[in-house]
C-alpha cells in the first residue's frame, strides 16, 4: 500500500483538536509492527508487573519490566493491549523508550510524561491522549511492583 | 491489492445511470428554476418530474415532497418542523434510543428547549418495546419519530405496528405525528407511506447510489411544519436556496433504481449475509452477531469479538484492502462505545470491539471468502497482544 504523506508528524498539541482521523507514520508503524509484544508470559521471568485501564472504557495495558540490581536501569520492557491503535502505538513506544540506549533508570522513568511519548509518535489526536496516560500508569505500577519485590527479598 | 469494500451503509458509489442523468445539469442545463425563460424553465422541469417520480415510488402527492440537503437535514426538519409548528399544542416527542444522531441530537436540543423527550428502550435484539410505546404516549405528545432500520445493526422496527398504535390513540386527532428516519431502508424495504402509515419520512441520496448532498423529506398533506431555512419560496417555502437540479435529479433516478432492484437484490444480500454469518461464527471463538438474526437489513452485519478494540480491527483490515466501519467508536473523535449496542444491553468492552460489514451491488461471494480468509487471522493476531486473554 502506498504511504500516504503525513503532514501531521511533529504536531505534539493535535492542530485540529483531534477532529482528524489520521495517525502519524511512526504511530502506524508502531500499530502494525509493535516492539516488545510479550506473546507468551509462562516462562517470562519479570522483576514487576503493573496493569492499567478497565475493558469498559476500551483500553487494558499489561507491562513487564526488568530490572538490572546493579545500575537500577530497566532492561527489558515487555507489554500486552487491548485498545484502539494509538493506544497499542504507544505502549509500544513507550517500551521502546525505557529500554534504549541501555535503558533508563527506575527513578527517572517514574518522572516520564504523556507528553514525551505523545512527542516520539509525532503526535496524537488530542481525545487520545489518555492512552499514553494509561501506558505509563502501567509502567508505574510495575515499577513499584519490582520496588515492593525488592523491599521483601 | 484487492480492495473490498463493506462500507455501503455508510455510503454508496453513484450508479452510473444515476450519473448520466445527472451530467446535463451540471452542464448546459444550468439554469436557475426561478428563471422565467428557457433555461430555467427546463430546471424547473426536471424538478418537478423528479418530484413527481419520487413522489410514486412512496405512493404520496408530489405537494408533499420536499427536497433537502442530507438525510440528517430532512431528520432535524422533520423534528423541529413538526415542534415548532404545534408546540401550542403539546411539548412532548417520542424517540427510540437507537435512532441516528440525526434524529437525538434535534430531540436533545429541543429538550433543552424545554420540551419533554421520551427515550424508547429497545428489546436485545435491537426493535422498540411497543408497549413502552403505548405507555409513553399522553395528550402532550406530538411527534414520535422511529427509524425504519438501524444504521448500525439493521435492525428494521415494525413500522406499520408502531402507526397502528398511534392511530388508535390519536383517533380523530391529528397528533402525534409519526415521523420515520428511512436512510437505510431504501432499496431493501417498501417506502409507501400509504401502507406504512407514515406522516413524515426521511431519505436520502448517498445510501441508495445516488449523490450525496440531497435528501428528502415527505411531509403528508395533514400536517404544516416551520422550515428550518428561510428566504426564497423555493420547496413551496419550506426550504430556501437555489434548488440543486442535478442533485434532485439524480437522487430521483437512484430511488427508482433502487425500487426496481428491491427484491432480486435484496434476495442475493441476504443469502450472502446468511452465508457469511453462519460461518463467521464457527471460524472465530468468543464472536457474536449484534443484533436480530433475520429481522435486520439484507446487507447488514455487526459483530463483537471478546478481547479485542474496533478500531484496531477496522485498521488492521483496511491494509488488507478491506473497508469496514466500527459501530463502536473509539475513534478519535469519539471514545464512547456505540449506544445503539448499549441500549440492545451488549456489555461496554464488547461494545466496544464491534464491527460493521455492509454487503452493497458490487459484493461478491467471492469477496467474503477472501474476508473469511483475514478475518480470522486479523482477530487472532490482535488477541495475541491483547491484555485481555481469553
Amino acid at each position: 500500500m502506498k504511504k500516504k504523506k503525513n503532514k501531521k508528524i511533529g504536531d505534539v498539541i493535535g492542530k485540529n483538536k483531534g477532529k482528524s482521523w489520521l495517525y502519524t507514520g511512526i504511530v502506524k508503524d508502531h500499530f502494525f509492527h509493535p516492539r516488545n509484544v510479550l506473546l507468551d508470559e509462562t516462562n517470562y521471568q519479570y522483576d514487576g508487573k503493573g496493569i492499567a485501564g478497565n475493558p469498559l472504557c476500551g483500553d487494558i495495558m499489561a507491562l513487564w519490566i526488568k530490572v538490572d540490581p546493579k545500575t537500577q536501569k530497566i532492561k527489558d520492557c515487555k507489554w500486552r493491549t487491548y485498545g484502539c491503535a494509538s493506544a497499542i502505538s504507544a505502549t509500544s513506544m513507550l517500551s521502546v523508550m525505557v529500554t534504549e540506549k541501555g535503558g533508563i533508570a527506575v527513578k527517572k522513568a517514574l518522572n516520564l510524561k504523556p507528553q514525551q511519548i505523545i512527542e516520539r509518535l509525532g503526535g496524537l489526536p488530542e481525545l487520545k491522549f489518555h492512552c499514553s496516560v494509561l501506558g505509563l500508569d502501567a509502567l508505574k505500577e510495575a515499577i513499584n511492583d519490582y520496588l515492593k519485590n525488592k523491599e521483601t527479598k | 491489492m484487492k480492495k473490498i469494500y463493506l462500507d455501503y451503509a455508510a455510503t454508496t458509489y453513484i450508479d452510473p445511470r444515476v450519473l448520466q442523468k445527472m451530467r446535463p445539469y451540471l452542464t448546459n442545463a444550468y439554469g436557475n428554476a426561478s428563471s422565467l425563460y428557457l433555461l430555467g424553465r427546463e430546471a424547473k422541469n426536471a424538478i418537478e418530474k423528479a418530484r413527481e417520480d419520487v413522489a410514486r415510488i412512496l405512493g404520496a402527492s408530489s405537494q408533499e415532497i420536499i427536497f433537502t440537503g442530507s438525510g440528517t437535514e430532512s431528520a432535524n426538519m422533520a423534528i423541529y418542523g413538526i415542534a415548532k409548528a404545534y408546540c401550542n399544542q403539546g411539548n412532548h416527542i417520542v424517540v427510540s434510543k437507537i435512532e441516528h444522531k440525526a434524529v437525538l441530537e434535534s430531540a436533545k436540543r429541543l429538550e433543552k428547549e424545554g420540551f419533554k423527550i421520551t427515550y424508547l428502550n429497545v428489546d436485545s435484539q435491537g426493535i422498540v418495546k411497543l408497549n413502552e410505546l403505548k405507555k409513553a404516549l399522553n395528550r402532550k405528545t406530538i411527534l414520535v419519530s422511529i427509524m425504519y432500520a438501524n444504521n448500525e445493526i439493521g435492525a428494521i422496527q415494525p413500522i406499520k405496528e408502531i402507526s397502528k398504535i398511534i392511530k388508535k390513540f390519536r383517533r380523530e386527532n391529528l397528533l402525534p405525528a409519526f415521523h420515520s428516519d428511512a436512510c437505510q431502508a431504501a432499496g431493501a424495504s417498501s417506502l409507501r407511506v400509504d401502507e406504512l402509515g407514515v406522516d413524515l419520512l426521511t431519505l436520502n441520496g448517498s445510501k441508495i447510489y445516488g449523490p450525496k448532498g440531497i435528501g428528502c423529506l415527505y411531509v403528508s398533506k395533514d400536517y404544516k411544519i416551520k422550515p428550518l431555512i428561510v428566504g426564497g419560496s423555493q420547496e413551496m417555502g419550506l426550504r430556501a436556496g437555489t434548488e440543486n437540479t442535478a442533485l434532485i435529479v439524480g437522487f430521483s433516478e437512484a430511488l427508482k433504481l433502487a425500487e426496481q432492484l428491491r427484491k432480486r437484490e435484496g434476495q442475493r444480500l441476504r443469502n450472502l449475509r446468511n452465508y457469511f454469518i453462519k460461518k463467521v461464527l464457527k471460524l472465530i471463538p468468543h464472536c457474536q452477531l449484534n443484533g436480530h438474526s433475520q429481522k435486520r437489513l439484507p446487507n447488514n452485519i455487526n459483530l463483537s469479538f471478546d478481547g479485542i478494540e474496533g478500531e484496531s480491527l477496522v485498521l488492521k483490515l483496511d491494509q488488507y484492502g478491506i473497508s469496514t466501519s466500527t459501530g463502536s467508536a473509539c475513534t478519535s473523535t469519539d471514545l464512547t462505545p456505540s449506544h445503539v449496542l448499549l441500549a440492545l444491553g451488549v456489555p461496554e468492552d464488547l461494545a466496544h470491539g464491534s464491527l460493521r460489514l455492509t454487503l452493497g451491488r458490487k459484493t461478491t461471494k467471492k469477496d467474503l471468502d477472501y474476508v473469511l480468509k483475514i478475518l480470522p487471522k486479523v482477530v487472532g493476531n490482535l488477541r495475541k497482544i491483547s491484555a485481555i486473554q481469553l
